[in-house]
């Protein structure tokens, strides 16, 4: 096979793929720019489905909600994902795998799984579905996010860092925060950033420990359950997707200016 | 405060019988030593020895298994590393990357609490921080020390290894310490570079007068900077002295092999200055050696007088290199190749005669004569040693559970390539050439050393068996002493201006 040929099956794999994967996506954002009630159907450019979208009232709160949970949980997570990467990363051997498949396994796990353990978990502590349980199954499941981008500066780190802070009289949790953790914000940050993502998309667990709290998927998943397709959730969908397309590609474009500047150096 | 008494006996640090052990290895093996205010005391050893373990326990990074640490008389063992007047500097400086040079050296000002002088109502002194403009003039200050006036403001990651090593000086001197730990600081710099801090830091030490501790590997940098040498290797100290003392009498062959080219050799006293070996008697300077006693002698390659026409040893010429005063020449006499330096070239395949004046040879008791470990007898002819089955032969008729003394002569243990041949596995972390054998040291896995008198070479790290023949291994009773403990043979210590020594002796216990 000549190498063109070779290059051009790549390619033309490649293409259908992609083609496969976002043309459903294009086709429902071009229909979100038309009123009309049946998918398919083309009654002229309007932003009429927008429209509708932010004057309704249970969407409005659902996207509030989910917003309030994101930024709750991925804070949580950011702290608690950097105290445990430091920790994990300080640990020796047999410790430090042990505690890195642990913190891994949410990640791992089929979320259908975690979901239920969740329910379970919270049932058996009698602790009411809403915003504690949300917020709690939020955290645990994007924590193992945050471990993953902050371990990679702590590997990074100077050596005896934290030893210096300590031998010039800093205690040990001063040393901690003003020197380890100033050289872990950029992790903090695209792990912070990865948490936000993962719990403003998530569905799955908050079906299962949601109470009455509705939040965008949960809501877009009774919504079309009830009523069929209503024709507001395309214009849903296509921000929902433009919203987690663009923290995505900040995120690569944000680390890829990192790269490029400490290679310069 | 007697300040005749201060002189005499004012030592700011003190360590007695630490030992550290991590995971079972021992790093640092019951060391005592002392360090008098103001000097440069550099631990010298290969890596592996324990020298920045010892080091890291000074700091407070690391806590003692057991032993005391004493600062200025005060039990210092376990005080938090922030709360110690010491301060370090590290291999890789680890300055703070998010801070510029001026804030990396203000870290410690900013946390130092100083005594006003006042007291209050309770009668405990007041402390006090430091100014911002006080902080700003120390900062300038040290600056100006380390040649960096003008870098305040730089970052730090722009800086060359040179520069963030200054800056590293400066941050820990800043602080005025009682003790400055610096470790191997200039291993990452470049030679030429390295020649230059090595002069620059002596002077600073000359400056300040603040008490120096240095790790180093290099035995070059020790002998030259430092006021006394700690001579390191298995976490135990070979030797404590002035640099000159450890050139000219290395306590042990390990010391001699360490500290500059030398010629190791095995010799027989065979009365008060006189010894023998490659079948010569030679006059030496040493006494008080038992008649017929097998030593350990070093030879510096300087002190070999070469010639063609008369002398002590005849010797045939294998070998010269030119290194720029001198010529380095390999010379076989007898079963032994010396190495030998000249001013006079003398090629290869030449006839030569040696004469070594007395005051060239140095006698030094041998450490160890023989392997002697303790065992168990497990079966009619098996005991273990080391965590491996030896056969043996039962001439004595032990039973099993007798616990045995078992010794093995040096050049009776066989090391095997492949580990799987040997009945145990142990790790080379120690090869001494003796001018016709290899002297291997071997740690096996469960912390016992062996000694191998080998032709064969064998490189550090090696992975190897060990074996021994039945018929080689010497089966005695288990002697023990009153309060039970095992008789382990003595250990050397060398005379003269020593403050103290750390004792060779295995950790049974």
């Amino acid at each position: 096979m000549s190498k063109n040929v070779k290059n051009g099956l790549i390619w033309a794999f490649v293409g259908v793929m992609l083609a496969v994967m976002y043309i459903p996506i294009l086709i429902l954002i071009i229909y979100s720019f038309t009123g009309a009630k049946a998918m398919g159907v083309w009654s002229g450019f309007s932003f009429e489905l927008y429209a509708d979208l932010f004057t309704n009232e249970s969407i409005m709160n659902a996207f509030k909600n989910s917003l309030v949970l994101a930024l709750v949980s991925s804070l949580l997570s950011t702290v608690l994902g950097t105290t445990a990467a430091v920790g994990i990363f300080y640990m020796r051997k047999w410790k430090k795998s042990a505690a890195n498949f642990i913190a891994n396994i949410t990640m791992e796990n089929a979320e259908i799984v975690t979901g239920v353990t969740f329910m379970m978990f919270f049932l058996a502590l009698r602790l009411p579905y809403g915003w504690v349980t949300l917020i709690i199954a939020h955290t645990m499941i994007t924590t193992p996010y945050v471990i993953l981008s902050v371990t990679p500066k702590l590997a990074q780190l100077t050596p005896n860092l934290y030893e210096a802070g300590l031998d010039l009289g800093a205690s040990p949790v001063r040393s901690m925060l003003t020197v380890i953790v100033p050289q872990l914000i950029p992790g903090m940050i695209s792990g912070f950033v990865m948490a936000f993502a993962l719990s403003l998309d998530d569905f799955i667990v908050s079906k299962f420990v949601n109470g009455s709290v509705e939040t965008i998927p949960v809501y877009l998943y009774n919504a079309l359950a009830k009523r069929g397709a209503d024709p507001t959730l395309r214009a849903l969908s296509s921000i929902l997707f433009v919203a987690v397309l663009a923290v995505l590609i900040a995120l690569n474009v944000i680390s890829a200016k990192r790269r490029n500047r400490n290679i310069v150096k | 405060m007697a300040t005749v008494a201060r002189e005499k006996f004012d030592n700011i640090i003190e360590i007695k019988n630490v030992t550290k052990v991590f995971d079972g290895i021992t790093a640092v093996d019951n060391v005592s030593l002392s360090v008098r205010r103001g000097e440069f005391v550099t631990l010298l050893g290969p890596s592996g020895c324990g020298k920045t373990t010892l080091l890291r326990m000074i700091a407070g990074f690391e806590m003692p298994t057991s032993g005391t640490i004493l600062l200025e008389k005060q039990d210092v063992t376990t005080m938090p590393p922030h709360l110690r007047p010491i301060n370090t500097v590290f291999q890789k400086y680890a300055l703070f990357p998010h801070l510029n040079v001026f804030k990396n050296i203000a870290f410690g000002l900013k946390l130092k609490k100083i005594p006003t002088g006042e007291v209050d109502k309770k009668g405990r002194p007041i402390f006090r921080k430091f100014t911002k403009d006080e902080i700003a003039e120390k900062v300038e200050r040290v600056l100006k020390l380390v040649n960096l006036e003008a870098y305040g403001y730089r970052d730090i990651t722009g800086l060359s290894g040179g520069q963030q090593q200054r800056i590293a000086i400066a941050r820990a001197i800043v602080c005025e310490p009682k003790v400055l730990l610096l470790d191997e600081p200039l291993g990452a710099l470049d030679l030429k570079m390295r020649k230059e801090m090595q002069s620059e830091l002596a002077a600073m030490h000359k400056n300040i007068g603040i008490t120096f501790i240095y790790v180093t590997h290099d035995q070059e940098e020790a002998l030259t900077m430092s006021d006394k040498v700690v001579v390191m290797t298995d976490g135990a100290v070979q030797q404590y002295g002035t640099p000159k003392k450890i050139y000219d009498e290395p306590a042990n062959a390990f010391v001699a092999d360490f500290i500059g080219e030398s010629n190791i050799l095995s010799g027989v006293m065979k009365k008060d200055f006189l010894v023998e070996f490659c079948g010569t008697q030679f006059k030496c300077l040493d006494k008080g050696f038992e008649k017929d006693e097998k030593v350990d002698l070093v030879v510096r390659p300087e002190d070999i007088a070469i010639s063609a026409k008369s002398g002590a040893l005849a010797g045939e010429v294998v070998s010269t290199v030119f290194k720029g005063t001198y010529y380095e020449m390999e010379i076989v006499a007898g079963d032994y190749q010396f190495t030998v330096q000249n001013t006079v070239e003398y090629v290869a395949g030449s006839k030569v005669w040696l004469t070594i004046e007395p005051d060239g040879i140095h006698i030094m008791k041998k450490l160890k004569t023989v392997n002697e470990l303790d065992g168990e007898v497990t079966s009619e002819n098996t005991v273990e040693i080391c965590g491996g089955e030896f056969e043996f032969e039962n001439t004595q008729n032990f039973e099993r559970g007798d616990e045995v003394r078992v010794c093995v002569p040096f050049d009776k243990v066989e090391l095997t390539d492949d580990e799987e041949d040997g009945v145990i596995g142990a790790n080379v972390t120690q090869t001494l050439y003796k001018g016709s054998y290899y002297q291997v040291q071997v740690y096996t896995d469960d912390d016992n050393d062996f000694l191998i008198d080998t032709v064969d070479e064998w490189d550090i790290g090696d992975r190897v068996g060990i074996k021994i023949n039945p018929k080689d291994m010497v089966v005695t009773r288990k002697q023990t002493t009153i309060d039970g403990e095992t008789v382990t043979d003595g250990e050397t210590v060398t005379d003269g201006e020593i403050d103290s020594i750390g004792e060779e002796g295995e950790t049974d216990e």
